[in-house]
């Protein structure tokens, strides 16, 4: 009996150091790269480990002051993207917040269908929108314009956030809301200082879905945007592949950078993502 | 002025072009970021159009080649764009599609004689033309001339059958194992490169009528000797996924004997800071066979004015501008002029003396992808079928064979 | 009575900044598409603007390129989504013990699923490369093959990488949603099971997956529906080549609309699209309503 226990542990042990070297290679991988000579990145086998480094890359990245570089539109991109993202986690905080606290609690008419339709909406490729609303966007002006990729992104975050935070919010008790009632409060109020308070780690999940969700998008940021007043990073990153099609160093450069903002969110608040992305199914 | 200098004026310029002119005329220029004139040359050029013009304000956007076209169809309509560069192949699609304008008037003015028949061809549809020509191109044969010396070539092939054999000696030889890199990724260039050599075997995908012709028994040909030189392993088996850029670095790291290249990559493999055969670097006219001297495929790309532009007067004189002489001599160091005369201008051939000479036989022979309104599905169809045969999935004749079925349903459609 | 009707009303109030920003942005463009597709909107056509009735959807249905995209896709969602399913099974029980640096391994298992899809497709096709690609380096190393190949440049193998690379991000995502649900067991019935003698492999076969088989389908579900949608990654590493070996639906619509400029073409793809997740759509959901009526 012990010495089967003893084998399973090795054995788990063994999957454990497996699982950290799969997830944390990739990516150490490209930062290896994008640090690396170019003599070492042209190396066939490569050498896993530089034999200078130089960081000559992120500084072009964070220095250059030339309109016409890409380096400049990189930096540019990601300040449009920490906008973006932030506006849209916002939207998706308020609005989302407050139809996923409906349709989880409250009882009205349609909702059921309406709920459906969220999903749907989230689950249609961008595709089927794209046309006819970069048609009438360009009527309006709205191309090229942050603001408009917070309405269109929005669009596709609000209905997976309410999908996605219904459980959590159904999940937690009524009885507090209940009390607040019997003694006066309004609903609004009863939201606002007897719910929230109780669902703030569902809020924090909520807006840190959005953030990465936005960050994440390509597609529309890739239609809808051509200029940096309003390029995303993602569009950013695959025009880098576009220039630097063979600098396989500045490539990295610039997906380690992409990368770290929703990374660090990741790492820094993965109790709130679990929590948000599996509906509070942790509650008993 | 050195590099920066110039990029730190060219920076300056354009907050002046942004600053300047409130209220006055706006046009909205879509232009191409790779090959080509480079984004400070355009800049530049449209800075000088700007201080000839105070009442005139240009907004320019660069984007990736395969970001052009969407941009241009998603702008077409409303004029989101006034100018936009476009693909040799694009005019006919574009104009059966009502996108761009038709300035076969304005072109009445130009001294169209002294253009390139190539270029002047590609914007035509119909007998009417819809683009000025402005960025000329074509593709050439580099050559390493150490690894041809060393092999006992003193010149570089003049058929596809001398090309071969000249490979297969330089491979026997231990120079380089993979003598040709192509760029045959499942693109757009994968047909650039097929137009040249399916046209130097003596065909052609259109018929002289106009008619699809793609299972031509020389088209049949190109495409087996392309795939014998992989079985034989001339030809780099990475080139199935290679674009252009990854021929240059390829070729410049010495990896290549041989290689079909555009313009820019002269003055890349010529730049000993990226290239380890600077001095090695040959260039000549793109081989044919007994039916063809040479054949050589148009990457030349137009501007042209979107239908739904509301300033398409002032757009045609930007785009007069950008393609006049005098600019076109200023700037020839990065993409060669469309005017004849302009060729045997010695400050043009001092820019780029060899390519000059090259090119002044090259471009007799520039052949053009099919101009086609239905050319975008065709691209698809045959970039996937040649590949198909290159993979050894399907034989040449079979794959050619069912382009050529879509092609004529796409032709008889409306 | 009165309670109800008040909330209804404050339900719909409070919910109208998002459905108004949804339906708002949503419908126009649904609408139109759908139109688009019941008409003849090839822009290179002499009839564009005419209706053609249902011979877009004959034509589409009719065509090997559809057939072909969708069993591309349909590859491509089972391959990926089995493979995240069963790994992020295995790494979620994996988690749920506790050993030295098991904390640290529930942090960072997240970092994939964090890195933004387009640099996640970047990164795979630098680690695929032919020339200097570091998987064909270990390769190598490890004696399995003999001299560099370019990978990519074969259609099956092309679209298992592809697979291989969303897979790695998505993984985690598998894992999380198991762990969790793992967390919420009861261990008293596992503590019994064990005082009973059964053994690590019964106790997973007869508790666990039997308890975690909700989770699993939603997990299989919800991965579906994305994976119809998946573009980016396609976009980023083979652009739907080689020889058309990766051209999955959502590329071969891209294609249509932007390369082809066939917008009902396009229009009819996207709506067979959604006809296809609505009915997974449906799927997923009584897949769901089940597994609530049963966890109570």
């Amino acid at each position: 009996m012990v010495e089967k226990n003893r084998a399973l542990d090795a054995a788990k042990f063994v999957f454990a150091i497996a699982v950290a070297v799969g997830v944390l290679a990739p990516f150490a991988w490209m930062f290896v790269t994008s640090v690396g000579s170019a003599r070492d990145l042209a190396a066939a086998p490569p050498r896993l480990a530089p034999s200078e480094w130089n960081l000559d890359r992120y500084r072009a990245i964070f220095t250059s002051a030339s309109k016409t570089d890409v380096a400049y539109a990189f930096r540019v991109a990601m300040g449009n993207s920490l906008v973006v993202a932030g506006a849209v986690t916002l939207a998706a905080l308020v609005a989302g917040g407050l139809a996923a606290y409906s349709f989880a609690r409250l009882e009205f008419r349609g909702r059921r269908p309406l709920l459906l339709f969220m999903l749907f909406t989230y689950m249609a490729p961008p595709v089927v929108f794209v046309i006819p609303l970069y048609a009438l966007f360009e009527k309006l002006g709205w191309l090229n314009s942050r603001a408009a990729l917070v309405l269109l992104y929005s669009s596709f975050v609000i209905p997976f956030i309410v999908w996605v935070m219904r459980g959590f919010f159904a999940s937690i008790s009524r009885s507090y809301e209940d009390a607040a009632a019997m003694d006066g409060c309004t609903r609004l109020q009863a939201l606002w200082h007897v719910f929230l308070p109780m669902a703030r780690p569902g809020f924090v999940a909520t807006g840190i879905l959005a953030f990465l969700m936005s960050w994440d998008e390509f597609f529309m940021a890739l239609v809808f945007t051509s200029n940096l007043k309003a390029k995303t990073i993602s569009v950013a990153i695959a025009e880098f592949n576009g220039k630097f099609s063979i600098d396989y160093g500045m490539i990295s450069a610039g997906g380690v950078l992409a990368s770290l903002p929703p990374v660090i969110i990741a790492l820094a608040f993965q109790k709130y993502i679990v929590m948000g992305m599996t509906s509070g199914g942790v509650k008993e | 002025m050195t590099n920066f200098g110039r990029i730190l004026a060219t920076a300056a310029a354009s907050l002046a072009i942004a600053a300047a002119g409130a209220g006055a005329v706006e046009i909205n220029a879509l232009f191409m970021k790779q090959a080509g004139y480079s984004e400070a040359d355009v800049t530049a050029m449209t800075e000088e159009y700007a201080k000839a013009n105070p009442g005139v304000k240009v907004n320019l956007t660069f984007v990736a080649y395969e970001e052009l076209e969407p941009k241009i169809l998603a702008a077409a309509a409303s004029g989101g764009y006034d100018v936009v560069l476009g693909d040799c192949v694009w005019p006919p699609k574009f104009s059966k599609a009502g996108i761009v304008l038709d300035v076969t008037d304005r072109l009445k003015a130009v001294d169209v004689k002294d253009i390139f028949k190539g270029a002047l061809d590609s914007v035509s549809y119909n007998g009417r033309y819809y683009g000025m020509p402005w960025l000329n191109d074509c593709k050439y044969l580099f050559y390493n001339k150490r690894m041809l010396k060393e092999a006992g070539f003193a010149n570089p092939p003049a058929t596809w059958e001398e090309l071969a054999a000249q490979a297969k000696a330089i491979k026997a030889k231990g120079l380089v194992k993979y003598p040709l890199a192509w760029s045959w990724a499942q693109a757009e260039c994968l047909v650039c490169d097929y137009t040249a050599i399916s046209e130097g075997f003596g065909g052609g995908m259109v018929g002289a009528d106009g008619a699809p012709a793609l299972a031509a028994p020389a088209n049949v040909k190109a495409l087996e000797f392309m795939v014998q030189s992989l079985a034989d392993g001339l030809t780099n088996p990475n080139s199935t996924e290679m674009i252009e850029d990854n021929v240059l670095q390829t070729f410049v790291a010495g990896n290549a004997a041989f290689a079909l290249n555009w313009t820019y990559m002269y003055a890349g493999a010529k730049d000993p800071a990226q290239s380890r055969i600077a001095a090695d670097v040959g260039i000549a006219p793109i081989p044919g066979s007994a039916s063809r001297k040479s054949a050589t495929v148009n990457g030349g790309m137009p501007l042209m004015i979107t239908k739904g532009s509301k300033n398409p007067d002032e757009a045609w004189k930007y785009i007069l501008y950008l393609s006049s002489k005098p600019v076109q001599k200023k700037y020839a160091a990065n993409a060669l002029p469309i005017w004849k005369s302009l060729f045997d201008d010695p400050a043009v051939a001092a820019t780029n003396p060899e390519v000059v000479a090259v090119s002044k036989i090259q471009y007799d022979y520039i052949r053009n992808r099919p101009q086609v309104p239905y050319y975008g599905e065709l691209s698809t169809e045959l970039q996937a079928r040649i590949q198909q045969a290159l993979l050894r999935k399907t034989t040449p004749k079979a794959a050619l064979e069912a382009v050529q079925s879509v092609a004529l349903k796409l032709a008889a459609k409306k | 009575m009165q309670r109800r009707n008040s909330e209804g009303a404050f339900a719909l109030a409070i919910s109208s900044p998002a459905l108004l920003i949804v339906f708002g942005v949503v419908l126009f463009p649904l609408a139109t598409t759908l139109a688009y597709s019941f008409m003849n909107m090839e822009l290179i056509s002499a009839d564009r603007g005419s209706f053609a009735g249902l011979r877009n959807y004959a034509e589409v249905l009719g065509s090997e390129a559809f057939w072909a995209a969708l069993g591309r896709t349909a590859w491509f969602t089972a391959a990926s989504t089995l493979l995240e399913t069963v790994l992020g099974l295995f790494i979620a029980l994996l988690l749920n013990e506790t050993f030295f640096g098991v904390r640290f391994l529930r942090t960072i298992v997240l970092i994939p699923w964090a890195i933004p899809t387009i640099v996640n497709g970047s990164l795979w096709k630098w680690i695929y490369n032919g020339e200097y690609g570091v998987m064909n380096a270990i390769m190598l190393k490890l004696g399995l093959i003999a001299e560099y190949r370019s990978w990519l440049s074969d259609p099956f193998a092309a679209m298992n990488l592809v697979v291989i690379a969303d897979a790695w991000k998505m993984t985690p995502l598998a894992a999380i949603f198991f762990l969790a649900a793992l967390q919420s067991v009861n261990k008293a019935t596992y503590e019994a099971a064990v005082v009973d003698g059964a053994g690590a492999t019964r106790r997973f076969f007869s508790l666990t997956l039997p308890y975690l088989a909700p989770t699993i389908l939603i997990v299989l579900l919800m991965r579906t529906v994305e994976k119809f949608k998946a573009f980016d990654i396609f976009y980023m590493i083979t652009k739907g080549g080689p020889a058309n070996g990766t051209k999955v639906l959502m590329y071969e619509t891209y294609l249509s609309a932007f390369t082809n400029l066939q917008y009902s073409k396009a229009a009819t793809y996207s709506y067979l699209f959604v006809i296809i997740i609505a009915g997974l759509t449906a799927l997923y959901v009584r897949a769901l309503d089940k597994s609530e009526a049963g966890n109570g």
